[in-house]
């Protein structure tokens, strides 16, 4: 299986974060880890995730930071 | 989503609230189909501290307060409370400056856009439209890579500025209170007709504004996001409460026997419809380059994004130069440099779109 790619949206505002999810989707990728920061950005992604039937498991990386493995 | 708010239901719960509260608000003695507004609101702030002297417009609004301080509490009580800035802070601050230029000209923010329509005025059909295209030419950067860039942590201090400056507001408004048929109080204006003079009183304003708040924050309702996630994701979602608001506001409006169609005659509204579209696309614009609408700003703000802080004081400070330099619209038509602040404001907006895009298409 291959590695999954690594999103980094921290810091970034709307709605920047779930365009990147997008950007990766449509460069192939479907298994993808995105680094959150916020709980808006946190939502938004996992919605637009779900919404293309991605499973979503969400673990927290650091104190106001979530790691949110998307596997299809 | 352990987040109630942040569901389809959620969401549709908060527009109905915002949309039956801003109606309560006009009836309890706020300007018709103005119960929040957050530019007008923003401008009469600056009026209320004399920072421009339109006579009919000063009032230190305790909704713009009671919005940021409910979010400010939702985000304590749920630990979303995250000192954050440093994306361009001063490209944010002259983003809010053309936001208030823009909205000034058409007479409101999404949200007054929002009610005007549900009150019946078809202007604000005009608006909405133009608000449209705006957040559309503001999506067609985003796909070409647009961003401000990355905030990062901040102080918790630097988090409590934006929220400190309005319950130092609150103090004032305490300290120096409307006095009968005077137009000012200690440091502060309060216009005595025109739609400043227009308020519901202080602790209903606020106690409203405050629960809109707490519900905004936690549902991350934003007016310009509906509309830039359905052009750019196809995602309905925060739409679904931009919609329930205008048809709460329709159906209380309705109720109260308030409703007028029409587009002559509108209640703090001008018929000018190249001017309603293009004020409203210049403020569109400029609010999908800074990631949300004024009132998501504020709540924002709440959370301690010290960037939408710094947005909502040049909304502020555009709003008193919109008045000073007779760009902001009346009743009676756009004023004499609501044209070439339109415009500017536009290719300014514009001008930081290309400049901050990744590809210089």
């Amino acid at each position: 299986m291959a590695t999954p790619v690594l999103v980094d949206v921290r810091g970034l505002s709307c709605p920047q974060p779930v365009l990147l999810f997008h950007q990766q989707l449509r460069a192939g990728s479907r298994d993808m880890d995105v680094l959150v920061d916020t709980t808006a950005s946190r939502e938004n992604v996992t919605r637009a995730a779900l919404s293309r039937g991605l499973r979503v498991q969400e673990k927290t990386e650091a104190d106001g930071v979530w790691r949110l493995e998307i596997r299809q | 989503m352990k987040n109630f708010f942040a569901t389809r239901t959620g969401i549709i719960v908060v527009g109905l609230c915002i949309g039956l509260a801003a109606v309560f608000l006009q009836t309890m003695g706020n300007p018709p189909n103005m119960g929040i507004c957050v530019a007008c609101f923003g401008r009469d702030i600056a009026g209320g501290l004399g920072l421009h002297r339109a006579a009919v417009v000063q009032y230190i609004r305790p909704e713009i307060i009671g919005l940021t301080l409910g979010a400010l509490l939702a985000a304590l009580i749920s630990g979303e409370f995250r000192p954050r800035g440093g994306s361009a802070p001063i490209i944010r601050f002259l983003l809010g400056m053309i936001a208030a230029v823009g909205a000034l000209v058409f007479l409101g923010c999404p949200w007054r856009a929002i009610l005007r329509l549900a009150g019946g005025d078809l202007n604000a059909l005009v608006g909405i439209l133009g608000l449209i295209c705006g957040i559309g030419v503001g999506t067609l950067f985003f796909r070409a890579g647009y961003s401000l860039g990355r905030s990062a942590p901040q102080s918790a201090l630097s988090g409590w500025i934006f929220p400190g400056f309005l319950l130092a507001l609150l103090a004032l408004y305490l300290t120096f209170p409307q006095q009968s048929g005077a137009p000012s109080s200690g440091p502060l204006f309060y216009s005595l007709k025109g739609p400043g003079s227009q308020h519901a009183p202080l602790l209903i304003s606020l106690g409203v504004s405050l629960v809109i708040g707490i519900l905004a924050q936690r549902s991350r309702f934003c007016t310009m996001g509906a509309f830039r996630d359905l052009l750019l994701f196809r995602q309905g979602h925060l739409f679904w409460g931009l919609l329930t608001m205008l048809a709460a506001a329709f159906a209380a409006n309705q109720a109260f026997g308030v409703f007028k169609l029409g587009f002559a005659g509108q209640p703090i509204a001008h018929t000018d419809g190249l001017w309603n579209f293009l004020g409203m696309a210049t403020a569109g614009l400029a609010f999908a380059l800074a990631g949300g609408c004024p009132g998501r700003q504020l709540f924002l703000a709440g959370e301690g994004d010290s960037d939408a802080g710094i947005f909502a004081l040049g909304l502020i400070v555009g709003a008193a130069f919109a008045h000073n330099f007779s760009m902001a619209s009346s009743g009676a038509g756009i004023g004499l440099y609501g044209a070439h602040g339109a415009l500017i404001g536009l290719a300014v907006a514009i001008g930081i779109g290309f400049l901050h895009s990744r590809n210089h298409a």
